[in-house]
C-alpha cells in the first residue's frame, strides 16, 4: 500500500509538472539545444514542398524552413520535414511538435487571432482558380452553373467556393475529400467537371495527371490566398526570426545579392548590402542570432528570387510567372522593410 | 489476520485506530482522495495549458455560421444561413442513415450466406465460402477503394448516362430518379397503409389462435402483404393517384431535377453490407451448428418440413448463441461507417471532425463530441440487443 502511495504521488507531481516547462523557455533556445529545426510541411505540392527522388525536401516552402535552419545553425540540412494534412497542421504547431508552420497556409483572421498563431509573413501571394477540362468548351467560372465541383475539405478553398457561387447566384454541387491525393483522383475520373484549389496548386496538380494539356486553369482568380510561414503566439524573438529570414531573402534580391556571388559582395562598399551581411552594425544579434545570419541564409538557400525560380519559376516543371511575386520595384507586391 | 473475535475486545476502551473495519475505512477514503486528486490536477493542469496554448477554448463555435456546403443531406443545410452546429446533425443523420441501412441489409446478406454455408447444395455452400473467406479477409478500406474506384467511377460521365427503364440514369455522378411528389390526397394512401398493417397484424393473432385451437394453417406471408400491399394501391386508384414524379433532365453538366443517390453513398454502403455480412454469415453459421442435431431429428419425425423445420425450430435456438456476436458486428458496423472519410461521404466524421474541425480550429472539443457520440450510438445498440436477447434467451422452467 505504502508503496502506491509512492507511486501515485510521484504520477501525480509529473502530471503537474509537464506543460508548464515547454511555455517557459523560448523556442530559439529549444530549437538550438535540440540542434534541428522542426518544421511542419505539406504532404506534397510540387514546388512548394515534396521530397525527390533522394528524398531530400524541395519547393519554395521548404526553402523558408531552411532559410531560417541556415541563419540558426550555418548548416540548411538541420531540418527535419513533418509532413502535416490540412487537418492538423494547426494542432502540431500549437503543441510545439513543430516551431514553424510552413506549407501553403493562408493567412486569415481568425488563424492569426483565435488559434493562438502568428503569420511572419507572406512568401507567395495566392488566389483561387479552377481547372477544367478542354473539351468542355468553358471559358469562365460564371458558365459553371450545376457543374459538379472537387475539393480539398478543410481549408479556405472551400469556403471560397461556396462564398463565390452564392454570390454569383450559381448552383453547384460540392464533393469535398481529406485528401489533395483523393481529391485529384476524383477531378481525374470524372466525378466532378472542375477542380478548384489555389492557382498554384493547380499548376502543381495538372503536372501529375494523365494527360496534362487536357486541362485549363480558367482567368477567374475568386479569393485572395496569401500564403506563409506560422508561429506560436507569444514567442516575438522567434517570430522576428523568421519574419526577418524572409525579408533578408526578399532585401537580398532587391539589393542584386545572389548565392553567386554573396562571397564578392562581403567586399561591398553598399551600406545597405553591408547592413544586410553583417559587415556593419549588429543586426544578427539584436534577433538572437549572429551578425551574418543573412550572409548563411543567401550562402545557403539564396535569394527570394533565387527559391522561386528554382522552384516554381522557370527553373522549375511549373513555370509559374512572378506576377505578384515580383518585387515591388518591379511592379509586384513583394515589399520588405529596410535593415536598418 | 488476527483471529480474536471482535467481541472479546472491550468496545469502549480499543483504540479506533486499531480497529480493521475503521482502518479499513480510512485507507480505502485515502486511496479514493489520492486518486481524485490525481484524475483532477492532471485534468485541470491540461486544461489550463490546452487553453494557454489555445488548442482548446470551449464550445463557442457551435453557432458560428459554417459558410462551407454539403452535398448529400437530409436536413436543409446550406453555406449562407447554417452554422457548425448544423452542419454536425448533418454529418450525424449522414451516419445513422448509411449504419441503418446497412444494419438491416448486412443482417438480410449475412442470414442469406449464413445458411447457404450450411447448404446440402454443393454449389451454393462453396459460393457461400467463397465469399466469406474473401470479403473477411480484406482490409474494409480496400473494398470501400475498390467499390469507389474500380466499379463505381468507371460508369459513363454525365453527358452520356446509361438510361434504365423508368427514367432512371446511371453515371459515374450516381443513379438519378424520378422524384416523387406528393399531392395532398397522397394522405389518404399513407393512412391505407398504416391500416392495412394494423389489419395484417390482426389477421395474424387470429390465425395463431385459430392454428391453436383447430390446427388449421394460413398461408399468413402472403395474405398479408396482399393487404399491405394491395389496400394502399386500391386506394391510390381512388384518390386520383395523387403522385406525380420530378424526372431528371439533361443539364449542361449534370442532370437536374429528380432524386439523386450519390456514388460515395453507394460506395460506402455496398463495401459496409458485404463486409459486416461476411462476419454476420459465420456467426449465423456458429449459431446453427451450436443447436445439437437431435432438435432437427426430432422435428424431422414430427413430420416438419425442412422449411418449418429452420424456421420454427432450429433458429429460434440458434439465436441466442447469435445475437451478441451480432450486437458486435452492429456496432463495427456502424463504427466503421466513419471510413466514409476516405471516399468523400459526407458522414459525422468527414463533415464534422474533417470540415468543421478545420475551419474552427477547435480540435479537442470536435474530437470529444464526436467520441461521445459514437459511444451513444453503442451504448444504445447494445442496450437494444440486450433487450431483444433477454427475450429471446432460454427461459428455464
Amino acid at each position: 500500500m505504502k508503496k502506491f502511495f509512492a507511486a501515485a504521488l510521484v504520477v501525480a507531481a509529473t502530471a503537474v509538472g509537464v506543460g508548464g516547462a515547454q511555455a517557459q523557455t523560448g523556442t530559439l533556445a529549444q530549437v538550438k539545444s535540440r540542434g534541428i529545426l522542426h518544421c511542419g510541411s505539406g504532404t506534397g505540392l510540387a514546388g512548394f514542398g515534396l521530397p525527390d527522388a533522394q528524398g531530400n525536401w524541395t519547393g519554395i516552402d521548404v526553402d523558408m524552413c531552411r532559410a531560417v535552419a541556415a541563419a540558426i545553425f550555418d548548416d540548411p540540412a538541420k531540418v527535419k520535414f513533418i509532413p502535416l494534412s490540412a487537418k492538423d497542421r494547426f494542432t502540431s504547431l500549437q503543441s510545439g511538435e513543430v516551431d514553424l508552420l510552413s506549407r501553403t497556409t493562408t493567412w486569415t483572421m481568425s488563424r492569426d487571432t483565435s488559434l493562438g498563431l502568428n503569420f511572419a509573413g507572406i512568401n507567395y501571394y495566392d488566389g483561387q482558380g479552377f481547372m477544367v477540362r478542354k473539351k468542355l468548351g468553358i471559358d469562365s467560372v460564371l458558365k459553371l452553373a450545376g457543374a459538379s465541383i472537387c475539393t480539398q475539405q478543410g481549408t479556405t478553398t472551400e469556403l471560397n467556393l461556396a462564398d463565390y457561387f452564392r454570390a454569383n447566384k450559381l448552383k453547384y454541387e460540392v464533393v469535398a475529400f481529406a485528401s489533395n491525393t483523393e481529391t485529384v483522383k476524383a477531378y481525374e475520373s470524372g466525378r466532378c467537371d472542375a477542380f478548384t484549389t489555389d492557382a498554384s496548386g493547380l499548376y502543381a496538380e495538372r503536372l501529375t495527371l494523365s494527360a496534362p494539356a487536357d486541362h485549363i486553369v480558367l482567368p477567374e482568380i475568386i479569393s485572395k490566398e496569401p500564403l506563409g510561414p506560422v508561429v506560436r503566439h507569444g514567442d516575438d524573438v522567434w517570430l522576428d526570426i523568421v519574419k526577418w529570414t524572409h525579408f533578408a531573402m526578399l532585401n537580398a534580391e532587391e539589393l542584386g545579392v545572389t548565392k553567386a556571388n554573396v562571397d564578392e559582395m562581403m567586399k561591398s562598399p553598399n551600406p545597405e548590402i553591408k547592413r544586410l551581411l553583417g559587415t556593419e552594425g549588429k543586426y544578427g544579434e539584436a534577433i538572437g542570432l549572429t551578425n551574418d545570419w543573412a550572409y548563411r541564409i543567401i550562402k545557403h538557400v539564396g535569394n527570394y528570387g533565387e527559391a522561386f525560380e528554382r522552384n516554381i519559376g522557370q527553373g522549375s516543371l511549373l513555370k509559374i510567372a512572378r506576377g505578384q511575386n515580383a518585387l515591388w520595384t518591379k511592379g509586384g507586391l513583394q515589399y520588405a522593410p529596410p535593415i536598418r | 489476520m488476527s483471529t480474536i473475535p471482535t467481541e472479546t475486545v472491550q468496545p469502549g476502551k480499543a483504540s479506533l485506530f486499531y480497529d480493521p473495519r475503521i482502518r479499513g475505512y480510512v485507507y480505502q477514503f485515502a486511496l479514493i482522495a489520492v486518486v481524485g486528486f490525481l484524475i483532477w490536477s492532471a485534468a485541470s493542469n491540461a486544461i489550463e495549458n490546452l487553453r494557454a496554448q489555445k488548442i482548446a477554448s470551449g464550445l463557442g463555435f457551435w453557432h458560428n455560421a459554417a459558410g462551407f456546403d454539403v452535398n448529400q443531406k437530409l436536413i436543409p443545410f446550406s453555406a449562407s444561413g447554417s452554422t457548425y452546429g448544423q452542419a454536425f446533425y448533418v454529418g450525424l443523420l449522414n451516419t445513422l442513415l448509411v449504419a441503418s441501412i446497412g444494419i438491416v441489409l448486412s443482417t438480410f446478406l449475412g442470414f442469406f450466406v449464413g445458411v447457404s454455408r450450411l447448404s446440402s447444395n454443393w454449389v451454393l455452400s462453396k459460393l457461400a465460402m467463397i465469399y466469406v473467406e474473401v470479403i473477411r479477409n480484406l482490409p474494409l478500406l480496400l473494398q470501400l477503394f475498390f467499390w469507389y474506384n474500380a466499379v463505381l467511377k468507371p460508369l459513363p460521365g454525365a453527358r452520356n448516362s446509361i438510361a434504365l427503364p423508368g427514367s432512371i440514369f446511371l453515371n459515374n455522378r450516381g443513379i438519378i430518379m424520378p422524384n416523387p411528389q406528393f399531392a395532398p390526397a397522397f394522405e389518404f394512401v399513407v393512412i391505407a397503409f398504416f391500416v392495412a398493417i394494423v389489419a395484417a397484424i390482426v389477421f395474424y393473432t387470429w390465425s395463431k389462435k385459430q392454428q391453436e385451437r383447430t390446427g388449421t394453417q394460413y398461408p399468413n406471408g402472403s395474405i398479408s402483404l396482399a393487404l399491405i400491399i394491395g389496400l394502399p394501391l386500391v386506394v391510390y386508384f381512388i384518390a386520383g393517384q395523387p403522385l406525380t414524379f420530378d424526372l431528371p433532365q439533361q443539364g449542361t453538366f449534370n442532370l437536374t431535377g429528380g432524386l439523386q443517390i450519390y456514388p460515395e453513398f453507394v460506395a460506402l454502403l455496398i463495401g459496409l453490407t458485404t463486409y459486416t455480412a461476411g462476419f454476420i454469415a459465420e456467426v449465423v453459421r456458429a449459431g446453427i451448428l451450436a443447436v445439437s442435431k437431435g432438435q432437427t431429428e426430432a422435428a424431422n419425425a414430427l413430420g416438419l418440413r425442412a422449411g418449418p423445420t429452420l424456421k420454427l425450430v432450429v433458429i429460434p435456438q440458434a439465436m441466442r448463441v447469435i445475437i451478441p456476436p451480432l450486437t458486435s458486428n452492429y456496432l463495427n458496423l456502424t463504427k466503421n461507417s466513419s471510413l466514409a472519410v476516405a471516399i468523400g461521404y459526407p458522414d459525422l466524421v468527414q463533415v464534422f471532425t474533417g470540415t468543421v474541425l478545420n475551419q474552427t480550429g477547435q480540435a479537442l472539443e470536435v474530437v470529444a463530441i464526436t467520441m461521445a457520440v459514437y459511444l451513444t450510438i453503442s451504448l444504445v445498440t447494445s442496450l437494444f440487443m440486450n433487450i431483444y436477447n433477454k427475450r429471446m434467451a432460454l427461459v428455464e422452467r
